[in-house]
């Protein structure tokens, strides 16, 4: 184990533009790949996992796949639900940071972030965070890493915290128009209801509940609409997590717009697919990256070419100058050659 | 107690020119009334929470408009002066005392709940609003904010989000951190910035992570957004006496096996049972060696079902009593003595210190005997409060200042606590901060490498490291003397 991450300082104190990399899943997203790869599948393995403390550790090549597994056999899970999108390795889903169909009800990949071992620039093996709940010694740095793209340095290990799985679960299906759909979601959202994930797409509303037997039947009885039966339901939400739905499909841009949950209906030019209670909008479509962009920032909130399209644009929405000061500070000080991803997350580092 | 050996660096030799030129500025740039120079006027700012370390500085800046505030910190950055911001000054780690030759920059009096919108479930309000107000407001709507410190009526979000506080109820629903969504911030040089939003995530680096339990060090919080969680329908708690501290801890390991996640899980050891009872009357067992709280929240059958789960595992484990509240005000009466522990501690002693840390809690029961032989090494009393659930644990260290010799005594016994703590793998603080009480252990916790990045970290925010120096990061320099002395590893 030690000779790869000796590998790994060796390659890092070459000073030369590296490309971190697990199962390669997401070499879609961000920014245009530049650097040699460095492979981080060799560093694999769960370190530790201790049910009743609700924390799993993990090298970072691991593939989320046997994490999920492992914690499955104890009726636990990554209560997000990250997509695997493949061969998903868990220092790739940290560093990505994205959060799957449950986000807006268990909180977002960051948020189970619980502790990270990081080889910054220096090749130096720094640790942040730890393997317990609640730590609040340092800055924050581990969560900091989560959502970087591996732009702050190699994460070697990850600590998350991990939940147990909801008993019980039922998925229903409702006719509505959009806005009649989001009214809806912000609504039951406001009450004390076991939601668990939802999905608007071509004037159908699918919402899936999940807690205790007993909330579960109590919101099915309130909230009406058509139950929709296993496996279609969890293969529905599997298909969703994973993006492998027609929606999904083909080569057309795919823009994620992140907006507050409250935003009504916005005009564009394209299919849309709403999750996360209103909160994350997919868009299909070859629209205009820039007025999108200003509509999303209107609204609260910001778009992102997630897949595909044009990225000379930018991938991510821009900073203000004085916020990419401080990234540009923090970039400095933890990758101070430039080695990691360089321009992955902005052209600017 | 004395100034003489805990004040923050306070030197004798005030460079007294200096201060008369900064309070001139000042009073150009606040009301009279909002500016505090007399040593008298200062006093009540000298110590936060934890009272063992006082300090006064060269003035106290009470602003109440945001002009006001950016006012006073370009002075104090253009003269390379420092400041402390303080919320309601209820923090236990030092994290509001005053340093030396610095000013103190209260945000007590932006008190303005700004919104609250019930169909965003989001409140956004001014950082001197007190935790507890935010959810009186939000009650009209059946909404509440979540993390509840047991110093909730007094301490301000500001103050929280400094610290990351957490509460009894921050298993479930998730710690300050979890619950606070966007934040105006003003630099150190005044520059103002909004980091995070109302959407679920944001572009670029995830900064509100970094300001959230940064201890006043990067950052001045002019304005937040929390997240409104919908009340409950009913709640119930269990509470079960167990005859020693170890099973109680088994009890805690079941039912979180069994896939319960209780709204709380918390645990009071028999010194601790003592003296709240004596404070809140709630019924506790006085014999018993430990005593765990148990909550269950949600739809009233789901409530029933995981109460009656838990009472099944609570004696599987050796419970010998149990009660479960039987209305509102019993399960309020129930907590109550837990949310009071601190001051009814405070009632028995003249002086206490208040420990912190979170531990892997298979190590219970190990931590707890060794606490207690520290205990009579030390010859100090310590009672405990734990948030079982979390695994963080807060030893009350009892002493008398007026006994010399006596504060030195239990900031050793709390220094070798926090120690304890990283050795078995867990962290000097979970939820307090590390401030200047913790600033050495931070050695034991941390590489030099690693405390080299947070003051990178820091200088990104805060270049000239004027906001709050001397504060949770220590200088790599002072854990060579440290580790020197013997008391680290
Ligand atoms: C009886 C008692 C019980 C407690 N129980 C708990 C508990 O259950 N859980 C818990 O987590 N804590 C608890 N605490 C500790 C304390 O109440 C918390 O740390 C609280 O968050 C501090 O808030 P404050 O407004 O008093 O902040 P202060 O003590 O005034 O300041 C704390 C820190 O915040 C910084 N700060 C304050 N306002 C701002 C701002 N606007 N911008 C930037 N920095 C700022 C200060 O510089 C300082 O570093 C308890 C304390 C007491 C006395």
């Amino acid at each position: 184990m030690n000779d790869c991450v000796e590998d790994f300082r060796s390659r890092i104190l070459e000073r030369r533009p590296l490309r971190l990399r697990g199962g390669g899943s997401k070499d879609f997203y961000g920014g245009p790949l530049h650097g040699e790869v460095l492979d981080t599948r060799s560093h694999s393995g769960i370190i530790g996992y201790e049910p009743t403390e609700l924390v799993i550790t993990a090298r970072c090549g691991t593939p989320l796949a046997e994490i999920e597994s492992a914690l499955a056999a104890r009726r636990q899970s990554v209560a997000c639900q990250p997509p695997l999108f493949g061969a998903a390795s868990i220092g790739g889903v940290v560093a990505a940071g994205l959060s799957g169909p449950p986000r807006a009800r268990t909180g977002s990949l960051r948020d189970s972030v619980l502790g990270v071992k990081l080889m910054d620039g220096e090749g130096r093996e720094l640790n942040f965070g730890g393997q317990v709940i609640k730590n609040v010694a340092g800055f924050d740095v581990s969560r900091l890493i989560a959502g970087s793209l591996g732009t702050l340095g190699l994460i070697l290990e990850v600590s998350l915290k991990v939940l147990p799985l909801p008993p019980a679960d039922a998925t229903l299906r409702f006719e509505l128009p959009q806005d009649k759909a989001l009214a809806a979601l912000n609504q039951w959202a406001g009450q004390p209801l076991p939601l668990a994930a939802s999905c608007w797409q071509a004037q159908v509303l699918t919402l899936r509940l999940a807690g205790a037997q007993a909330a579960v039947a109590a919101a099915r009885r309130n909230l009406g609409g058509e139950l929709v039966a296993e496996p279609e339901a969890a293969a529905f939400w599997a298909a969703l997590r994973e993006q492998t739905g027609s929606f999904f499909a083909g080569d057309a841009p795919l823009w994620r717009l992140s907006l507050p949950s409250v935003t009504p209906p916005l005009d564009l030019a394209g299919a849309v697919l709403i999750e996360w209670g209103g909160a994350q909008r997919w868009l299909r479509g070859d629209v205009d990256g820039a007025s999108l962009r200003q509509l999303a920032a209107q609204a609260g909130g910001h778009a992102t070419l997630f897949r595909g399209g044009e990225k000379s644009g930018g991938v991510f929405a821009p900073l203000t100058p004085a916020l990419m000061e401080v990234h540009r500070r923090l970039k400095q000080s933890f990758d101070p050659y430039g080695v990691f991803n360089p321009g992955r997350l902005y052209p600017e580092f | 107690m004395s100034q003489a050996e805990h004040t923050a660096g306070a030197a004798p030799d005030v460079d007294a020119s200096g201060r008369v030129a900064l309070l001139a500025e000042l009073a150009h740039a606040l009301p009279a009334a909002a500016l505090l120079a007399s040593t008298e006027e200062l006093k009540p700012y000298e110590c936060d929470g934890l009272t063992a370390y006082r300090c006064l500085p060269w003035a106290v800046a009470l602003p109440q408009s945001e002009e006001q505030v950016l006012a006073v910190l370009k002075v104090c950055h253009r003269r390379q002066v420092p400041v402390v911001v303080r919320g309601a000054g209820t923090g236990l780690s030092g994290g509001a005392t005053p340093v030396a030759k610095g000013v103190v920059l209260s945000l007590a009096r932006f008190m303005r709940i700004l919104e609250i919108d019930p169909a965003a479930r989001l409140a956004r309000v001014q950082p001197g609003v007190r935790n507890l107000a935010i959810s009186e407001a939000a009650a009209a709507c059946g909404l509440y904010y979540a993390p509840d410190p047991s110093s909730q009526i007094a301490c301000t979000i500001g103050g929280n989000i400094a610290e990351n506080a957490g509460g009894v109820h921050c298993l479930k629903y998730g710690l300050t951190l979890h619950n606070v969504v966007k934040l105006r911030v003003a630099l150190m040089s005044g520059e103002v910035m909004e980091i995070g939003s109302h959407a679920l995530d944001d572009p670029g680096y995830d900064l509100l992570a970094l300001m959230i339990g940064s201890e006043g060090m990067l950052g001045v919080v002019l304005e937040a957004s929390v997240k409104l969680t919908p009340k409950p329908h009913t709640a119930q708690v269990v509470m079960a006496s167990f005859d020693s501290v170890i099973e109680a801890g088994n009890a805690v390991a079941a039912i979180i096996a069994a896939g319960i996640l209780p709204a709380g899980l918390e645990m009071m050891d028999k010194l601790a049972t003592a003296a709240v009872e004596d404070f809140v009357h709630a019924g506790y067992d006085l014999t018993a060696a430990a005593i765990l709280l148990a909550e269950s929240d949600g739809i009233a059958e789901e409530v029933a079902e995981e109460i009656a789960t838990m009472s099944a595992l609570l004696q599987q484990n050796g419970a010998r009593q149990l009660r479960i509240s039987q209305s509102e005000a019993e399960r309020l009466k129930y907590w109550a003595g837990r949310k009071a522990a601190f001051p009814a501690v405070g009632r028995i002693t003249p002086d206490y210190l208040c420990m912190d840390g979170t531990i892997p809690r298979k190590h219970l029961a190990h931590v707890l005997t060794r606490i207690a032989e520290l205990s009579e090494e030390f010859r100090l009393r310590c009672a405990n409060v734990f948030h079982a659930g979390d695994g963080n644990l807060h030893p009350l260290i009892m002493f008398d200042a007026r006994n010399p010799g006596e504060t030195e005594r239990a900031i050793a016994f709390g220094a070798k606590i926090l120690e304890l703590s990283v050795d078995v793998g867990g962290t000097i603080t979970g939820e307090h901060g590390v401030g200047i009480e913790k600033v050495q252990q931070m050695c034991v916790q941390f590489s030099r490498e690693e405390l080299e990045a947070f003051h990178a970290v820091k200088a990104a925010f805060d270049p000239l490291a004027l906001l709050n120096p001397g504060k949770a990061v220590p200088v790599p320099r002072h854990c060579s003397e440290y580790r020197l002395t013997g008391s680290a590893r």
